[in-house]
């Protein structure tokens, strides 16, 4: 039907159609792709505000020098933590609380409305109050989250969060966790809710379990919203950067390739190092990304 | 997908309406999700009471032993000097809100009409190569920023537009583009096709029938994409910091928030606490009165919407 459409169409209309997002796609162009390219040159100079010398082309000296440079190793290695954390936690978190919520029970609107408003709030809010209830100080000295660990007779839990010198990025996470499990229970409760329910009852039928329905039937439906969720999570948790600013500022315990990425920036006026940081992260996420995206096309094309 | 979902999501799924009486296990299963759900509930709300209780306290008498105690008596004088500043605490976030409230509308509004319009074309005016340069357009809305910031400051340092508030609305409707195209391009697949060959058969031009049939169907989708960016905007802070460099005269409530709580030496938590609760407010308002669009912008970020 659509094809036939096309067809109909004259040269002018559809040439009407280019015309009109002309600008976005020349904007894009240079604002997205442009600029990407000229960062990616300025990252093959020794280009630095700081130490000023005449530009030359250095090659990729600047991105075998990260490869040694143990402040990026630490930012990466921290990365790593922070994302498998991050990732595992708030997937686990949704899913439990879709899973609650996917049967439908009353009050469910009340519950969904509660998880999700975190989503709505700035990370840099949130970093402040999270900065403060994780305070190391422990036992007598306890404030905030130690402190309500004591209380609730978990004070083996007691906690350094974000000072901690090898715990710093797992406790980094669990705010992470806290903002985006939400978005996880969304796709997972859309997913649950696009299972046709005649599928459930079919199973219920042939006299499967309640334990079987989830197992056999239902869990393998949301293979395609797992996929989803470790993409978004993935390029999300790789670009974290207001959020670990809001907890713990620029501190090498807790820093970041983005936030690393930042400090060589504004600090060190080493544009050179800081573009070159910014495309390795470019090209971390596009690895992620790319595939999905394609993925996606694929898809779009069968509609 | 042809549901919508945050259809799915809101949807009562027939189980649900069930009315049959329960048997000692699902009874049991029933008060287990509720204590759970409860549960969750005080971890999800956790961080906003200590906002809102610690904001009541006045501005000397928190402390972190304190923080999950309810007020002996409410003072609100923290909310003055968060807001205003006094001699002691200079700092203050009316200004950088004001300028923020304006920048954000601005760029929000812009934003929406763009993305209606290339929506409109992606959706219903296809041409050689339109779903390619649209999935061009979708990995803009993936790349990390930074990945393009060195230059975009360096422009806006050489243009002399970086001492206004202007850039951050130029940034933010630059790079929202992609998603406000792709909330209407999906807005816009699911209205008919036989809607449009009606209006060409009448002889409608593409703007006509844009004028006459796909904006007054509109509405729902300018909100998504509103409430989208005002969000997204709003509580930026990449974008921020790196074009307004953090200067005081362009701080906008992020910059200002995190300028506030992060200097080490002061130590008001209750003045903290109210800021971050004043500058988290207009998102949670937006979010209260149409978190049903807010969750559909939020989806539609997955691809999936």
């Amino acid at each position: 039907m659509s094809k036939i459409v096309k067809n109909k169409r004259s040269l002018s209309a559809r040439l009407g159609g280019l015309l009109f997002v002309l600008p976005s796609i020349l904007v894009v162009m240079i604002f997205v792709y442009g600029l990407i390219l000229w960062s990616v040159n300025v990252s093959l100079t020794n280009q630095n505000s700081g130490t000023k010398k005449a530009i030359e082309y250095v090659g990729l000296k600047n991105y075998t020098d990260l490869v040694a440079d143990e402040r990026f190793t630490h930012s990466l290695s921290n990365l790593v933590k922070f994302t498998v954390v991050f990732i595992l936690g708030a997937l686990v978190t949704g899913f439990i609380m879709s899973l609650l919520l996917e049967k439908g029970i009353k009050g469910e609107g009340f519950f969904r409305s509660f998880y999700l408003y975190p989503m709505a709030i700035s990370f840099i809010a949130m970093g402040t109050v999270f900065n403060w209830l994780l305070n190391s100080a422990r036992d007598e000295e306890a404030g905030g989250l130690n402190l309500a660990l004591q209380k609730i007779g978990l004070g083996f839990l007691q906690n350094d969060w974000y000072v901690s010198e090898r715990g710093s990025m797992y406790a980094m996470a669990l705010p992470a966790i806290w903002q985006m499990s939400g978005y996880v229970l969304a796709l997972f409760l859309a997913g649950f809710r696009g299972i046709p329910d005649d599928m459930r009852e079919a199973a219920r039928v042939d006299g499967a379990s309640e334990s079987q329905i989830y197992r056999h039937v239902l869990f393998p439906q949301l293979t395609p919203t797992l996929l989803t969720i470790l993409i978004i999570l993935g390029h999300i948790s790789m670009k974290a950067f207001d959020l670990i600013i809001g907890i713990n500022g620029k501190s090498y315990v807790t820093q970041v390739v983005a936030v690393y990425m930042w400090e060589a920036t504004f600090d060190k006026r080493d544009y050179a190092k800081g573009t070159s940081i910014a495309i390795v992260l470019l090209i971390m996420i596009a690895v992620v990304v790319v595939p999905y995206l394609r993925y996606n096309n694929k898809q779009q094309a069968y509609r | 997908m042809s549901k919508d979902l945050v259809d799915l999501i809101t949807a009562k799924p027939d189980a649900r309406n069930k009315k049959r009486k329960l048997n000692g296990k699902e009874r049991f299963w029933l008060i287990f999700r509720y204590i759970s759900l409860t549960f969750i509930w005080f971890l999800v709300v956790m961080p906003i009471y200590v906002m809102v209780i610690n904001s009541l306290k006045g501005v000397k008498n928190v402390y972190l032993t304190n923080a999950f105690k309810l007020p002996e008596k409410l003072d609100f004088s923290a909310w003055s000097v968060a807001w205003s500043g006094t001699d002691y605490f200079p700092q203050s976030i009316s200004e950088s809100m004001t300028r923020t409230l304006f920048f954000v509308i601005q760029a929000s509004i812009i934003s929406a009409i763009i993305g209606s319009i290339n929506g409109y074309v992606f959706a219903k005016w296809k041409f050689k190569g339109s779903n390619l340069i649209f999935t061009f357009f979708l990995f803009g809305m993936f790349i990390p920023y930074q990945a393009i910031m060195i230059p975009l400051v360096r422009i806006a340092t050489t243009l002399e537009i970086n001492k206004s508030i202007y850039v951050l609305i130029l940034a933010h409707i630059i790079y929202g583009i992609p998603i406000c195209t792709l909330i209407f391009r999906n807005y816009y697949e699911a209205i008919p096709n036989e809607l449009i060959e009606a209006a060409r058969v009448d002889k409608a031009s593409m703007v006509r029938t844009y004028r006459s049939i796909i904006l007054p169907l509109s509405l729902p989708a300018f909100v998504v994409v509103l409430i989208w960016q005002f969000t997204s905007a709003w509580n930026d802070f990449l974008f921020a910091i790196f074009l307004t460099g953090g200067s005081p005269k362009l701080s906008v409530a992020t910059t200002a928030l995190n300028f506030i709580t992060g200097s080490s030496n002061q130590v008001y938590y209750g003045v903290n606490m109210t800021a971050s609760l004043i500058v988290s407010l207009p998102t949670l308002i937006v979010y209260i009165f149409l978190g049903r669009y807010f969750l559909r912008g939020l989806l539609s970020g997955s691809l999936k919407g």
